[in-house]
């Protein structure tokens, strides 16, 4: 077991592309911390360096204390589970699972103790003499997760290894790779693009976007407090809404000002918070769940507001309801029994303590 | 309404289907003619040597006979091969020539195409291109600065030779079919071999090798129908019977001056056509296979 550090790793290509710029992060011992961004973000290019299958430009990687910018894959004492499963097709499971034992010279009991061991945990005894090609394809996750864990390394790499999965086999496996750390307790560094993966699987999520660390926290923190437009539009599902307004002081308390004469009333406990950018243009951020149909209203910090819907969804346990304000796409979550139907006004309600005001310029949460 | 309905008993869906069929159909009748005239055109050479080989010289001289039936069949001739001559030793010749072409191909061949396709290095891909050129040039123009090497290296009618010289036909192409079957092997299995803990050796003897048999088996059968098959090279660098391959071995020994042993000749290309027919026969569907993922993949 280990813990990883990240300090100032750039990865720089031919011409001056740069993948990940500098970034710093350090992942303790036993937690699971999960890489997540879109599509070119660099968390794959970060994992890759880590596990020593790409060089590095500048800085330093550490594991368990130790520099490993210039040791191979193999003495970097890592195991990675890959999105397409990289078993080796043309042997058994169990030799796909001791091929790595085998070439450190492990003595056959071991191997075998190890494999069974394994086996055992993942489930996949009756498998061990097929062939790959003889396996679903979360079958062949387990087993390519199973080749990492006979090794007992000190950390474990998974890049996007439930992206080539259907959904269901996705929601399954998830959480036997939970119940694996859980078991295991290995340093585990995982990367995925999508969010739900990132909040469900990490002690930690390192959110990533053009080749940069936008925010690191455990996802309850990355959600409700979320510092850069960047995190609060990209963790959550549906996305945050942002409806760009004016913070006004009126009548001794704060208000937003949305486009439509829509006023919301801050907070009082935030007042202090925001009172110096008062009469600046902000960008309002709320969550779907936060903008309901009209409940509660008696309760503190939650204000009314009209919505006709252009698009429902409904979801079964709740129903999505799509509107504009002044151009700006806007999404709701109401109850099935709200009577939502497009084109008829519904009354709604925004619960304000759980608002977000972000500079527009910058896109940092205030 | 319902009473046309009721008289219906077919939906346009039934006619597509039928329509379907009759097309196929067609195209099947189609595919056998081309195949049959197809199979006519290439089997007649071999039929009309089995035919001359199974003749006694008097009945291949006899002119008014029909050249494509045999009325007194007879074995002489393949006997006479087997017990008189030097056609056993000209097999052998090129069973060795043969078998240490396609070993040496294979081991320079695998070697280079992992090289050239996995080890990126400066000028890997210009390597590669350049590989496949030196297979451009022919044979007919390399003979002669190849006989002053041959000679220089004292191996004029020299069976081993032949061993030098047909790996520089058989290596550029077999290295070009393997770079494109390695490259379609997926990156993430060497990466994983590495983290594993293989080497660059390792990953290629346990990966690479087990997962490319296919194409390596194209390559192979490729060396081996270019080095059982050679003619020039051969005919050029051999003068002695005892040291000649088959190829060349049957035409020397069987044609003197304007006498041709026709009886003999067909009976001594037919059996030098079984060992490449045998090898085509048990391994043609990986020849496929590793011709198609290299051209497709590559």
């Amino acid at each position: 077991m280990a813990q990883v550090t990240l300090r100032k790793v750039v990865k720089a290509y031919d011409g001056g592309v740069q993948a990940v710029k500098g970034i710093d992060l350090d992942i303790a011992d036993h937690e699971f911390v999960v890489l997540v961004g879109p599509s070119g973000c660099g968390k794959s290019t970060t994992l890759r360096m880590i596990a020593g299958l790409e060089e590095i430009s500048d800085g330093e990687i550490a594991i368990g204390g130790r520099v490993v910018n210039d040791v191979p894959p193999r003495d970097r004492d890592i195991a990675m589970v890959f999105q397409n499963y990289a078993l080796y097709p043309h042997m058994t499971v169990f030799d796909n699972m001791a091929f790595g034992l085998m070439l450190r010279k492990f003595d056959k009991a071991e191997i075998k103790r190890r494999v069974d061991n394994a086996a055992r945990i993942l489930e996949i005894g009756p498998l061990l003499e097929r062939k790959p090609k003889a396996l679903s394809g979360g079958q062949r996750q387990r087993v390519a997760m199973g080749r990492a864990i006979v090794r007992d390394p000190k950390v474990f790499l998974f890049d996007e290894p439930l992206s080539n999965l259907d959904a269901k086999l996705r929601v399954q496996m998830r959480t036997e790779i939970k119940k694996v750390h859980q078991t295991v307790r290995t340093t585990t560094i995982y990367v995925t693009h999508d969010q739900v993966e990132a909040m469900t699987l990490a002690d930690r999520v390192v959110v990533m976007n053009g080749g940069i660390i936008e925010q690191v926290g455990p996802p309850q923190e990355l959600y409700h407090n979320p510092k850069t437009r960047f995190v609060a539009g990209f963790i959550g599902s549906p996305a945050m809404n942002f409806i760009p307004g004016r913070l006004e002081n009126g009548a001794g308390a704060l208000r937003i000002h949305l486009p439509g004469d829509i006023v919301l009333p801050v907070p009082a406990e935030r007042t202090d918070r925001y009172k110096a950018l008062a009469g600046r243009e902000i960008l309002f951020g709320i969550r779907p769940e936060h903008l309901t149909e009209a409940k509660n209203l008696d309760r503190p910090h939650v204000a009314p507001m009209t919505a006709t819907p252009e698009v429902t969804e409904p979801m079964g346990m709740e129903t999505l309801v799509h509107f504009k304000i002044q151009g700006a796409e806007i999404c709701g979550r109401v109850d099935p029994g709200a009577s939502a139907h497009p084109g008829r006004p519904l009354p709604m309600a925004v619960d304000m303590s759980n608002m977000h005001i972000l500079d527009p310029q910058s896109g940092r949460v205030l | 309404m319902s009473a046309t309905a009721a008289t219906s008993t077919y939906t346009p869906v039934e006619r597509k289907q039928g329509s379907l069929k009759r097309e196929r159909r067609w195209a099947m009748i189609g595919a056998y003619i081309a195949l049959a005239v197809f199979v006519v055109f290439f089997m007649m050479p071999p039929f009309h040597m089995l035919m001359t080989s199974l003749k006694s010289s008097g009945e291949i001289a006899d002119l008014s006979g029909n050249p494509w039936l045999v009325s007194a069949p007879t074995l002489q001739n393949y006997w006479e091969l087997m017990t008189e001559g030097n056609y056993l030793i000209h097999f052998r010749n090129s069973i060795i020539v043969t078998a240490c072409t396609v070993a040496i191909t294979m081991v320079i061949s695998t070697l280079a195409a992992f090289a050239l396709a996995r080890m990126k290095f400066w000028g890997s891909t210009t390597l590669a291109t350049g590989v496949f050129l030196t297979y451009l040039v022919p044979e007919t123009l390399l003979f002669i600065p190849m006989f002053q090497i041959i000679g220089g290296l004292g191996l004029y009618n020299n069976l081993w030779a032949m061993v030098l010289i047909f790996p520089t036909m058989t290596v550029p192409f077999c290295t070009w079919i393997m770079i494109g079957y390695f490259a379609s092997i997926p990156k993430e299995l060497d990466e994983a071999a590495l983290i594993d803990g293989a080497g660059h050796l390792q990953m290629l003897w346990k990966i690479f090798i087990p997962v490319a048999l296919p194409g390596i088996l194209a390559a192979m059968i490729f060396a081996f129908t270019v080095s059982w098959a050679a003619f020039i090279y051969p005919i050029a660098f051999l003068v002695s019977s005892d040291q000649m391959v088959l190829t060349v071995g049957i035409v020397s020994d069987l044609i003197r001056a304007d006498t041709f042993q026709w009886g003999k000749i067909m009976a001594g290309a037919l059996m030098a056509a079984l060992p490449p027919l045998l090898v085509y026969a048990f391994l043609m569907d990986y020849y496929i296979a590793g011709l198609t993922a290299g051209a497709t993949k590559g």
